[in-house]
């Protein structure tokens, strides 16, 4: 099995957001960038596939140098080889079109993405990209096994999850449950060392369509202070939702 | 040229949601001058639309799609949209959508924006507002394409009356083998509880809470206030929890009009996921908890003393209220 694991470059979970340029740009200064948290989930899945099953895994990037970095980490968590696709990542149609042409070249039974990148949201990279290919998709998926060409897929629904089944070539949108947590790898000196020569391409995009632009940021209005209501005194806490706050 | 919106349905019934994208498309087509077209699957309350702007009802009845499918259900979508000549296509921000919605943006070649908070700030160019950045920001996105797909975060327009009256019409799209080449096996779902995702009220427990023995006073809590339960990261990592109840930025975005989190000091990733909501109460012992600075009412004190309180003096709220 051939497996492609797409990796978006996001800021970490605990960053500061700012914007810079007159709010038209999101400002990376003193921001560290790492895989985005749902395809570390599944490139860990990817992995598992590899060690039990045996498969090849590739990751992929649509971004500029600085990205480099955080693909570097994925081969030294243990992919075999990685793409980088010379563009910036401003639509996520955009950044589809150019993993569906990655995938094309490269032959892919597997495509595991992360359903959304925590920094823009879109949610749309994994959905695009199976449908420009002709390929299945399952989002928000939990779980997924895979035998021969068939795969079991679970995805998370709202107030529960759903079982599927489907064939290869498949596309996922994965997320947290598709592996613990607990084995989420931190890459070792060992494989920071051996990712120094694996392969690491850089290609340059294919004509696309940009569908969407991102014209301005903003960030929401800043919080008035807590109202503090006395423990012995739920009473208050229920007329200030009922008669202030009107959510009761 | 219509607007055409999908009306999500379980059981025959509609979805609180699809009240929502229906005013939310009734605006849209307002600033456009064109009309709102629904497109529904096997619901029995077809004409109900209507109150929210709806003048046409597009209505599939097919028993093959009385389980969500993704392809089959996008494809119905886009048959549809190219029936009606529609150039904005609204739908919901439920797992199902924001599953099928990428597949509609793609086969139509269409910008889509998911998260969208507000009525459209622009119709040319065709520009909305949408959180990003796990709600730590907004963007305000310019859809470059000639059809455009706005995915609507819950509870961000509400449900807007805005009467008209709703033709029905039967709809058979075609549908093929292919389009049902994912199948649905087994589906695991609380069956009669709000969900996290179109709650009104969210009543959410940490690590506060001791252990799962515990979760009684925060279900009673919920089922008092008919809200949905939520948790936070460390609850659901520990196995407490499912993972289907964590709140965060790598679990579920909330937005509802109340969220009240006890025994949650309120990580920088949870209150990325709850800062869509409107009002937010805080209960922790730990005066010094991040979450005090987010909230909008705080009690400090004991979880197992306070809440307890709050469920009766609630209960007794309600008899007098109802």
């Amino acid at each position: 099995m051939k497996i492609l694991v797409c990796i978006s470059n996001v800021p970490d979970t605990t960053s500061k957001i700012n914007f810079t340029d007159g709010d038209t740009k999101f400002d990376t200064n003193g921001v560290q960038f790492v895989i985005n948290p749902n395809d570390e989930f599944g490139l860990t899945r990817a992995m598992w596939f590899k060690e039990k099953q045996g498969a090849a895994v590739h990751v992929a990037t649509v971004g500029g140098p600085s990205s480099e970095s955080t693909i570097r980490k994925a081969l030294a968590i243990g992919a075999d080889e990685a793409i980088r696709v010379n563009a910036e990542p401003t639509d996520g149609y955009f950044v589809a079109q150019q993993l569906a042409e990655v995938v094309k070249n490269g032959g892919y039974d597997l495509v595991i993405a992360g359903r959304e990148s925590i920094d823009y949201n879109g949610g749309m990279v994994p959905g695009i990209l199976a449908t420009l290919l002709g390929m299945n998709f399952v989002n928000t998926c939990i779980e997924l096994e895979v035998e021969g060409n068939n795969a079991t897929a679970t995805r998370e629904i709202d107030g529960g999850k759903e079982k599927l089944s489907t064939t290869l070539p498949l596309v996922i949108g994965g997320q947290k449950g598709l592996v613990d947590e607990s084995d989420l790898r931190i890459p070792n000196m060992r494989g920071i060392m051996m990712a120094r020569k694996k392969v690491l391409n850089v290609v340059e995009p294919v004509d696309a369509i940009k569908a969407t632009s991102d014209v301005k940021f903003d960030k929401p209005a800043p919080k008035g202070a807590v109202k503090l209501v006395d423990a012995s005194n739920v009473e208050e806490l229920i007329n200030l939702l009922h008669n202030e706050a009107k959510v009761i | 040229m219509s607007v055409l919106v999908y009306t999500e349905s379980d059981n025959g019934k509609f979805k609180k949601n699809a009240f929502e994208v229906a005013s939310y498309a009734s605006e849209v087509a307002k600033q456009l001058g064109s009309s709102v077209t629904a497109i529904s699957f096997n619901s029995t309350e077809n004409e109900s639309l209507g109150k929210y702007g709806v003048s046409k009802v597009l209505n599939v009845s097919n028993e093959q799609l009385n389980t969500f499918n993704a392809k089959a259900f996008a494809n119905a979508i886009t048959e549809a949209a190219s029936k009606e000549s529609a150039s904005v296509i609204v739908v919901s921000s439920s797992s199902d959508t924001k599953y099928l919605a990428p597949i509609i943006a793609a086969k139509l070649s269409a910008g889509y924006v998911s998260n969208v908070v507000a009525a459209p700030e622009s119709t040319s160019p065709f520009t909305v507002k949408r959180s990003a950045f796990s709600n730590k920001g907004f963007a305000h996105t310019q859809i470059n394409t000639d059809t455009k797909v706005i995915g609507v975060s819950n509870n961000s327009f509400g449900a807007v009356e805005n009467n008209t009256t709703a033709s029905v019409e039967d709809f058979n799209p075609s549908l093929n083998d292919a389009d049902f080449s994912t199948k649905s096996i087994e589906i695991d779902k609380v069956v009669g509880q709000a969900t996290i995702a179109d709650a009104d009220i969210v009543v959410s427990g940490g690590r506060g809470l001791k252990g799962p023995e515990n979760w009684g006073m925060i279900e009673e809590l919920a089922d008092v206030l008919g809200a949905a339960t939520a948790c936070s990261k460390p609850v659901s990592d520990m196995g407490w929890r499912p993972h289907s109840e964590h709140v965060g930025q790598t679990g579920k975005p909330v937005a509802s009009n109340l969220y009240i989190a006890i025994g949650i000091s309120g990580a920088i990733q949870h209150l990325a996921g709850v800062s869509a909501s409107k009002t937010k109460v805080v209960i922790n012992t730990d005066a010094e908890a991040p979450f005090f600075k987010a909230a909008d009412y705080g009690i400090v004190g004991d979880a197992f003393e306070v809440v307890p309180k709050l469920i009766e003096k609630l209960k007794e709220f309600k008899a007098q209220n109802t």
